[in-house]
């Protein structure tokens, strides 16, 4: 069976095409909005955004020159909400996941239970990455960007994208580590 | 040399989480895989990328999807929008793409049909056209009589999907023109426009005027 590409639903968007926004928004918006929930980790800011980012998918379509794939796009889009999202977040918020983060790291009995399951304590550690760290992450292994569309969604060079990745990886170990599982990398 | 391989590991090493996502070029995909077969360690390091890549899907599967609402609310707010005007910014491939694609694959195999059929009518009718110019003992131009084909001047066009039969046999006789061949590859006839040669201005004079009238689709001089 064909779908309709991206490509030619955007360029139906820009035409006003209320079905094909919708054609959209039904194959994007799972993806758009855990890309979006990983870095605001609030579920209803995360749902809120995803509305605005794709209104403004209708709004930009027109504009939309076909130099990266659509998903890429949107994506970008998403990325700027989340961080904007993020910056309006009242202090008193941030403390709090701060503190969540700290309490995670102890060694409690449900921790000690996760080490039995190697999976559940890297899925634990992922989750226990930076926001930036997490992102980049995110991107290359769930949403299967290559250097250059990451590097066009964060706005870094290729170069950048990849060592940053290195990085990630390389604290993702540090936590595992942590939590008593040695890699034996780096 | 050491520091050389060194880098070139580290290069390859970088490149491993997208290697086991399957985005990278081909090229580049090579030069991992190369380097995976021939060192153990890089491998060991690629089974531990794996592992990242299968619970990063897995942790992200595990977040759910937004309600209903999201989607409500979206159209909401586009309804709320001001009606816009069709993007001008858009390329011409991109508009091509979307009015190809604004068609249902019922409606362009019946474009399609019937495209081919006007084309196999209008070849039906104007081989009529030749044979009853031929009965008649050869249509003769105004400035020298001449039955042999392939003497004079000549020009290839396509007629217009739309054009009848009557509009062809008009366009025809008003413009003093003889069928010599066709249909050929793409629906095209040669149609001698003077039973004498002529200089290529002249020629392309004439083209030029013909490829006015509506019946034309396509016109262009032969030999």
């Amino acid at each position: 069976m064909q779908t309709t590409s991206d490509e030619v639903l955007i360029v139906r968007i820009a035409g006003g095409d209320r079905l094909a926004m919708q054609v959209l928004f039904a194959r994007h918006h799972v993806r758009v909005y855990r890309f979006v929930l990983r870095l605001v980790r609030n579920e209803a800011t995360a749902e809120d955004l995803i509305s605005e980012v794709f209104l403004d998918i209708w709004r930009q379509a027109g504009k939309f020159e076909g130099r990266s794939a659509v998903s890429t796009w949107m994506l970008s889009i998403a990325r700027f909400k989340a961080l904007s999202a993020l910056r309006r977040r009242p202090e008193q918020e941030l403390d709090e996941e701060a503190a969540e983060q700290i309490e995670d790291h102890a060694d409690n009995p449900e921790v000690a239970l996760a080490k039995k399951d190697k999976a559940a304590v890297l899925r634990q550690a992922l989750s226990k990455l930076s926001a930036e760290h997490r992102e980049i992450v995110d991107l290359v292994y769930y949403h299967e960007k290559s250097v250059e569309e990451v590097a066009g969604i964060v706005g870094i060079p290729e170069a950048t994208v990849k060592t940053r990745m290195f990085y990630a990886r390389k604290k993702l170990s540090e936590l595992l580590k942590e939590q008593g599982i040695d890699r034996g990398w780096p | 040399m050491n520091t050389t391989n060194k880098e070139a590991h580290s290069d390859i090493e970088e490149l491993l989480p997208w290697h086991a996502a399957g985005t990278l070029s081909r090229r580049d995909t090579q030069r991992v895989e190369a380097a995976l077969a021939r060192d153990p360690e890089l491998a060991r390091r690629y089974a531990l990328v794996r592992e990242e890549l299968g619970e990063t899907i897995l942790l992200n599967e595990t977040l759910g999807a937004p309600s209903a609402h999201a989607m409500e609310k979206l159209f909401a707010k586009i309804d709320a929008e001001p009606a816009r005007k069709p993007a001008l910014s858009l390329n011409l491939g991109a508009r091509v793409a979307g009015f190809f694609a604004s068609l249902s694959p019922r409606t362009l195999a019946w474009s399609a049909s019937a495209a081919a059929l006007a084309i196999l009518l209008q070849a039906g009718l104007i081989a009529g056209i030749v044979i009853k110019e031929k009965s008649a003992g050869g249509y003769e131009t105004a400035s020298a009589p001449s039955t042999d084909p392939g003497v004079g001047a000549f020009t290839l066009i396509r007629f217009a999907p739309q054009a009848s039969s009557d509009d062809i046999t008009k366009f025809l006789e008003a413009n003093k023109l003889q069928v010599a061949a066709g249909p050929m590859s793409g629906g095209l006839y040669k149609v001698r426009v003077a039973v004498t040669g002529m200089p290529k201005a002249e020629l392309a004079r004439i083209v030029k005027k013909l490829q006015e009238d509506k019946v034309v689709g396509f016109i262009a001089t032969t030999e």
